[in-house]
């Protein structure tokens, strides 16, 4: 049997230091409602499970936001309908937290509705208390989701109805359609029998966070005197009365006795490990290696299945294991269209200002729209590789240093018609050096997705390198 | 140390591991996504935490109740993501939470496409969310910066209790470069205030409501001069060949790239021009820019959006000079010699 607590519980405070004005010890709640009942429930019951000082209670907007007054413990004042998400946020960080959230029917089933849905599907470790008046207490008495049909509010001044309301919603069924919540329970406080009912849920509730066990959630239909104008007394009877027929009272989900899982100890990484800063590929920080006379503005343009992000990805890293600076921007946003890729490529021996290339001093064209796009930007005397398998008959402009490569049968020879984009890095690289075989093998490790494929592409790389010899 | 190529969005998550980042909540969204989707990888390898929130709105408050515990946590998004944001970093800035949220921005309004903009510049720079507040807004315009300004951004916003934002556009976001990563000092304050379940803090409070009128107006008040000593502090900069510049290009961003090569591409012609970057969009560098305007003929603003940037620095100029507007937006980003044109046309810009 429960121990009866006759005293007030410790975690409520004597003097309410957060509240306004002289009186430091009344509520400031209305007389008959029943926030007060559930606060001291609470209260005893963190008393009871002595987890006074781990207790974080998230305080909703409604006539509880001002729920932090009352306790002595951790208090975080919460957006409207966001305390599950803030609640997350909490538990999430500080796992050894007791975190509760405090909701009325507005905050938790309208504004709210998604969040706390989610939390209770995710499972989060943490406890709800939603109080259910069937009313906006607050704001001066409007509807709320669980408003029952027909009953008159300042917004349904001629009572709700199905047509334009619609429905209340009944949390604990709505949440019990989910997997993972481990305690759904709906009390009322009507009478001492109902409200030793609701002390006992509250407890509870907590207890399953306390064992690590998942979401609980207590819905406690609870009066409100002012918005319903009724007298307290006649406040509790019309819950008896209205509300118990449409929110049954009950158990809807409890998983107490379940046996829980073990907890698995994840391996955790160093940022040194995981950032790959001591052990990992670095480049080697230094001056260039390798010579570069001028500035490289590449444009890499071709059909999407090409490798063409990739290639420039990798030509970008090449370039920096040389020691160069280096830029790549994909094709993006407005430049995707006419089922082309492309990206820019810059490499260079000073600072990078613009990384989009619009007047490119390369191109590299892996398929005929590609080339007839972009041909007529490239700048006088600068240099355009051209996969000549797939690109043929085309003029070739007597201003450019043109380079032919036939990329996909060369690819094909090697065994795989993907490669062409490889052959194209080694034909660059054979023709300017501006970066070394290693450096480009390296780029391409780097890349990769699947090590299998690097014998291949050093193949590529080197069939290309062999191919690279000037047209004209 | 290690050097490694990566996109930019990658080295904010880069940032915010070095800086101690906790926890990351987010939703996805081009051109962002690669932030989360990195969160995803590394988060969960340190024991940290990462989680797909159901919505903007939840994982901005989810951000609220990581950072309400003293943990250092973020979220990042894009323009429309950023919207829905406002709420959690209003009620951040009221609770004096410090938080950090990535904007990488896209076009817009409303569903736009995902191209880059820099049309958030009002909703980050300027508010955006209700109430009196301001964000300590960071622009990178490089990967390296992505990395960096993330680790400021943590810094600053501990040190002010105030939410810190960084504002990229998709090019920044979207743009691999090199990346120097290393294992440094970070600077981390202690946080009594906190709310973190423990004996320490029990009966702390972490709130943005002030009932009274009397008790709003000082809370407000302290927001103020706090924003006030963050303007004498923290504003950031960069100026590239201002010394004896007739006309200064002023750009954030991947404009700020751009108009970098159109400094020196137009140098080469004879036009002597320069460059100020903000680094900081709030605190404004608004000091510099007034004592440029001594000497300089005009200023020319150059953004993807359609006159925002460009209140900043008519404040700063106070009507001293010309200042005029280069713009493209929807997607359009200029090249360096649109802008080198439009310095050789001194009129007929609107």
């Amino acid at each position: 049997m429960d121990m009866v607590v006759k005293e007030k519980a410790k975690s409520i405070l004597d003097q309410y230091k957060y509240k306004p004005g002289p009186d430091k010890e009344s509520t400031h709640y209305c007389p008959g409602c029943g926030h007060g009942n559930v606060h001291k429930m609470i209260g005893e019951a963190v008393d009871e499970l002595g987890v006074a000082e781990r207790a974080v209670l998230m305080s909703p907007v409604g006539c509880s936001v001002f729920a932090y007054y009352y306790f002595n413990m951790g208090h975080i004042q919460v957006a409207h309908g966001r305390a599950p998400a803030a609640a997350t946020g909490v538990k999430r960080s500080q796992p050894h937290a007791i975190v509760m959230s405090y909701q009325g029917d507005g905050d938790l089933a309208a504004i709210g509705g998604n969040n706390i849905l989610q939390a209770a599907n995710r499972g989060e470790n943490m406890t709800v208390f939603f109080i259910n008046n069937a009313i906006y207490g607050m704001t001066g008495g409007q509807m709320a989701p669980t408003t029952l049909l027909g009953q008159r509010t300042s917004t349904t001044p001629r009572g709700r109805t199905r047509a334009n309301e619609g429905f209340p919603i009944r949390v604990c069924e709505l949440l019990a359609s989910l997997e993972a919540p481990v305690y759904l329970e709906r009390v009322a406080l009507i009478d001492p029998k109902t409200t030793a009912k609701a002390r006992k849920a509250i407890k509870k509730a907590i207890q399953m966070q306390v064992e690590g066990r998942g979401f609980s959630l207590v819905e406690i239909l609870s009066p409100c005197p002012t918005g319903w104008k009724l007298s307290p007394v006649d406040s509790r009877e019309w819950i008896a009365k209205n509300m118990l027929p449409v929110f049954p009272l009950g158990v809807y989900r409890d998983r107490s006795k379940e046996e829980l899982p073990p907890n698995e100890e994840p391996k955790i990484e160093t940022v040194a490990e995981a950032l790959g800063i001591e052990t990992g590929e670095t480049a080697t920080i230094r001056k260039s290696s390798a010579p570069l006379p001028e500035t490289v503005r590449m444009k890499v343009a071709g059909f999407g299945g090409q490798g063409i992000l990739f290639l420039g990805e990798v030509l970008a890293e090449a370039g920096m294991q040389a020691g160069h600076r280096v830029t790549w921007l994909p094709s993006y946003g407005p430049e995707m269209r006419g089922g082309t890729a492309n990206c820019h490529v810059v490499i260079s021996a000073e600072r990078i200002g613009s990384p989009t290339v619009t007047l490119p001093n390369v191109l590299v064209a892996m398929n005929r729209p590609s080339y007839e796009r972009f041909v007529d930007d490239v700048v006088d005397n600068g240099m355009l590789l051209y996969d000549s398998s797939l690109i043929e008959g085309v003029p070739v402009p007597e201003r450019l240093r043109s380079y032919a490569i036939p990329a996909t049968q060369i690819a094909d020879s090697i065994g795989n018609t993907r490669v062409a984009n490889v052959v194209m890095l080694g034909a660059y690289l054979g023709i300017t050096g501006i970066f070394t075989r290693e450096q480009a093998l390296k780029a391409l490790r780097l890349h990769i997705r699947r090590p299998q494929l690097l014998e291949l592409n050093e193949k590529a790389l080197d069939a290309g390198m062999k191919a690279a010899s000037p047209k004209k | 140390m290690a050097r490694k190529l990566m996109k930019g969005n990658k080295a904010v998550i880069m940032g915010a591991i070095l800086a101690d980042c906790r926890a990351y909540f987010g939703y996805p969204i081009t051109p962002a996504s690669e932030i989360a989707e990195a969160a995803a990888d590394y988060f969960p390898r340190l024991g940290r935490t990462f989680l797909q929130a159901e919505s903007e709105v939840a994982a901005i408050n989810m951000v609220y109740g990581a950072a309400a515990t003293g943990v250092r946590a973020m979220t990042a998004s894009s323009g429309p993501g950023i919207s829905l944001k406002q709420e959690g970093i209003s009620y951040s800035a009221g609770a004096e939470l410090p938080i950090v949220v990535v904007d990488i921005m896209r076009g817009g309004p409303g569903l736009g496409n995902i191209a880059p903009e820099q049309g958030d510049y009002f909703q980050v720079v300027k508010g955006g969310g209700h109430g009196n507040y301001r964000n300590i807004v960071l622009s990178p315009n490089c990967a390296q910066e992505m990395c960096d300004l993330t680790i400021l951004a943590f810094e600053l916003a501990d040190k002010y209790r105030n939410p810190a934002v960084i504002l990229a556009d998709g090019y920044i976001g979207q743009m691999m470069e090199p990346v120097d990563l290393s294992i440094r000092e970070i600077w981390k304050p202690e946080k009594p205030w906190a709310v973190d379940g423990t004996s320490r803090t029990q009966g702390n409070l972490v709130s943005s409501i002030h009932l009274s009128a009397e008790e709003l107006e000082v809370h407000v008040e302290h927001l103020f001069k706090k924003y006030q000593t963050v303007e004498a502090n923290e504003v950031r900069y960069e100026e590239y060949r201002t010394e004896d510049a007739d006309v200064i290009l002023i750009g954030y961003g991947v404009v700020s790239r751009i108009v970098l090569s159109a400094v020196d591409a137009a140098r080469k012609k004879g036009v002597r021009v320069g460059m100020i970057r903000p680094i900081t969009l709030w605190p404004f560098p608004t000091e510099i820019i007034r004592k440029r305007a001594e000497s300089v003929e005009e200023f020319v603003v150059a953004e993807l959006s359609t006159g925002q940037l460009i209140e900043d620095v008519r404040l700063a100029v106070e009507g001293r000079k010309p200042v005029r507007l280069f713009r493209r937006t929807g997607g359009m980003v200029p090249s360096a010699e649109e802008i080198v044109n439009i310095l050789e046309v001194r009129e007929g810009v609107a």
